[in-house]
């Protein structure tokens, strides 16, 4: 693990080493290396298992951090190689042709995040998102809360607190009327009565 | 193995050959070929989202020529709910009720996992107990998804009394989850800082009892399921996996241990106390929807086994759980994590990235069924007859909620 990481930081100018665990260390190269990274650590050190591709927005630095997470059964570990990309017109390299399920993956960030990966297949069609216009929902200027509230309304909300009533108006609302404009005739005549009288 | 009546009906090799038409680093879809549908000869047809075959709310786009498939897509998209952005408003012990929904048939996988990549960046460790009582849930949850795994794929094949067999004994595992934590699809028995109780008195007694029936379960699924000449003649030879695809599409779990290779998580990096239990992975060969089941069927053999050590080798008395800070003032310090564990479908994931405040920055959910349903499954469906795509899905584990998170 150790040499692999000395090796990745001589070979692709790799940042300091962010160990976690005994068996799990991040490791920060420059963007244009990550392709070449990734088909070195493949090929030659072994790790053949693409674990998950994933985007971090640091929207505070205006850049995407895309962390690829590389599995070696062999070695029993894992390493993470982190690139920093632009937020604005976001796009990388893509890797479908190192691993096949890294197809999906970049799919799944073009529609979310907005990176593109050309020449990745079917990159631009959306899982969900047909027809979405805006800004792709998991970057974190994105506000679910305000989007939530200008696309969905509330539903008009309970006029008692009594539950008998409240389902007898919403399944029987003519036959409640009915009741009720019986009981003011009834109250009314009686009024007028006792006034009369 | 005696004659079966199915020889008479169908010839069937026992072993179908090995076939691998692809070159799995450079997949064919990269030219995907059109089909001119106006031509009369081809039909494109949906499967799912509401079909019965199809393993939750998922659809496949074929594209048929006769009854067999030439083409086909994944579609998902009926069940997004935005787990993963939902959880970044907030706070880590407010996304206990929606981590555990992210799979429904396993929801204590994703408890643990959550939990397992806040202690490991707020640097909490958990008492000896707790992880004996983690991994006897998880084992627990384990053999109820396996098992309806096993029936869904005899009702995908049409034996519907193996899925109401099936269905009937997960059921006696849920009481016994209503009975340790309260609930009985979504437990929340896993939470930061360990579990959330003791076992009840006589619990171990109820849970041999069930382990029991579940053995019985398998003894008649032997001879209903696994020696019927129909599923047979159906799923042998359905959907091989060459074992030069499982790198490639990264297939994780049974799938992947049916090819021959054997890659289980909690074999090759332990996790909680599995490195003091005894069990070998167990693995196939031949890699069709048969020896599939073949080995669920010994998966959850070998859960049973593994839930009798650790109730023999489970420390009978200790604390359960550590005290944490307030947890709605709780901050992890930045880091990032990952950790994983073996499921009953392949290995789940959990990225965690933390930025030092009370919320966490990005959860990423990496679900076994994210390749095998979206690439592997377009992949295998292509060749085979439309009858037979239903048992191929339920043969692969999918399962939908993990794909959208």
């Amino acid at each position: 693990m150790k040499d692999t990481i000395d090796k990745i930081r001589s070979m692709f100018d790799g940042g300091d080493a962010d160990e976690k665990r005994e068996d799990l260390v991040f490791v920060t190269v420059p963007a244009t290396q990550v392709v070449d990274c990734l088909g070195y650590l493949r090929d030659r050190a072994g790790y053949r298992h693409l674990v998950m591709i994933s985007a971090v927005d640091y929207i505070e630095r205006g850049v995407f951090q895309l962390t690829y997470l590389l599995h070696s059964y062999e070695k029993q570990n894992d390493i993470g190689i982190r690139a920093d990309i632009g937020r604005d017109d976001a796009s990388m390299d893509s890797i479908h042709r190192l691993w096949a399920a890294a197809q999906v993956y970049q799919r799944e960030l073009r529609e979310m995040f907005g990176i593109d990966f050309p020449g990745s297949p079917r990159v631009d069609e959306p899982m969900l998102l047909e027809g979405w216009e805006g800004i792709p929902p998991m970057r974190r200027d994105f506000d679910t809360k305000k989007y939530s509230e200008e696309t969905f309304f509330p539903r008009e909300g309970r006029k008692t607190a009594d539950p008998a009533t409240h389902m007898a108006e919403k399944n029987y609302a003519s036959e409640e009327q009915v009741k009720r404009s019986v009981k003011d005739l009834v109250r009314g005549r009686r009024k007028r009565k006792g006034n009369d009288g | 193995m005696d004659r079966q009546q199915g020889d008479k009906i169908r010839k069937q090799p026992d072993l179908m050959p090995v076939r691998e038409t692809r070159d799995p680093w450079y997949p064919v879809w990269t030219e995907r070929p059109s089909f001119d549908l106006s031509s009369g000869k081809y039909l494109k047809i949906w499967q799912g989202p509401q079909h019965p075959g199809i393993t939750g709310n998922m659809a496949l786009e074929l594209t048929l020529e006769g009854d067999i498939v030439v083409d086909a897509k994944t579609h998902v998209g009926y069940l997004h709910r935005g787990f993963e952005k939902l959880m970044e408003r907030r706070k880590y012990i407010q996304c206990f009720p929606i981590v555990c929904r992210i799979c429904v048939p396993e929801p204590d996988y994703n408890e643990y996992l959550f939990a397992a990549a806040a202690e490991e960046l707020a640097g909490i460790e958990i008492p000896e107990k707790a992880r004996w009582l983690r991994a006897l849930t998880l084992e627990m949850i384990r053999i109820a998804s396996l098992v309806m795994g096993l029936g869904g794929q005899g009702g995908s094949f049409g034996l519907g009394t193996v899925g109401q067999w099936a269905i009937a004994h997960r059921d006696y595992i849920l009481d016994l989850f209503e009975e340790l934590s309260g609930h009985r699809i979504y437990h929340m028995y896993i939470i930061p800082g360990g579990v959330r109780g003791d076992l009840p008195d006589g619990f171990e007694d109820r849970t041999e009892a069930v382990l029991k029936k579940i053995e019985k379960l398998i003894y008649d699924l032997e001879k209903v399921l696994f020696d019927n000449a129909v599923i047979k003649s159906r799923s042998q030879g359905l959907g091989v996996i060459p074992a030069s695809w499982v790198e490639p599409f990264g297939i994780t779990g049974t799938n992947a241990r049916g090819t021959g290779i054997a890659n289980d998580v909690r074999k090759d990096t332990p996790y909680l106390i599995y490195d003091q239990l005894d069990f070998n992975v167990i693995t196939g060969g031949r890699s069709d929807a048969y020896e599939r089941s073949l080995l669920r069927k010994e998966e959850i053999l070998m859960s049973i086994d593994l839930i009798r050590q650790i109730f023999k080798r489970m420390p009978k008395d200790g604390p359960v759980r550590v005290k944490l800070p307030n947890v709605l003032h709780w901050r992890i310090p930045p880091g990032e994590t990952y950790v994983r564990a073996e499921t009953g479908r392949g290995e789940m994931g959990y990225y965690m990235v933390s930025d030092g405040s009370g919320y966490p920055r990005r959860v990423h959910v990496r679900g076994a069924s994210y390749t095998h349903a979206m690439s592997l499954l377009e992949h295998l469906a292509v060749g085979i007859s439309i009858a037979d795509v239903g048992g191929l899905a339920v043969s692969l584990q999918t399962c939908p909620p993990e794909i959208e998170r």
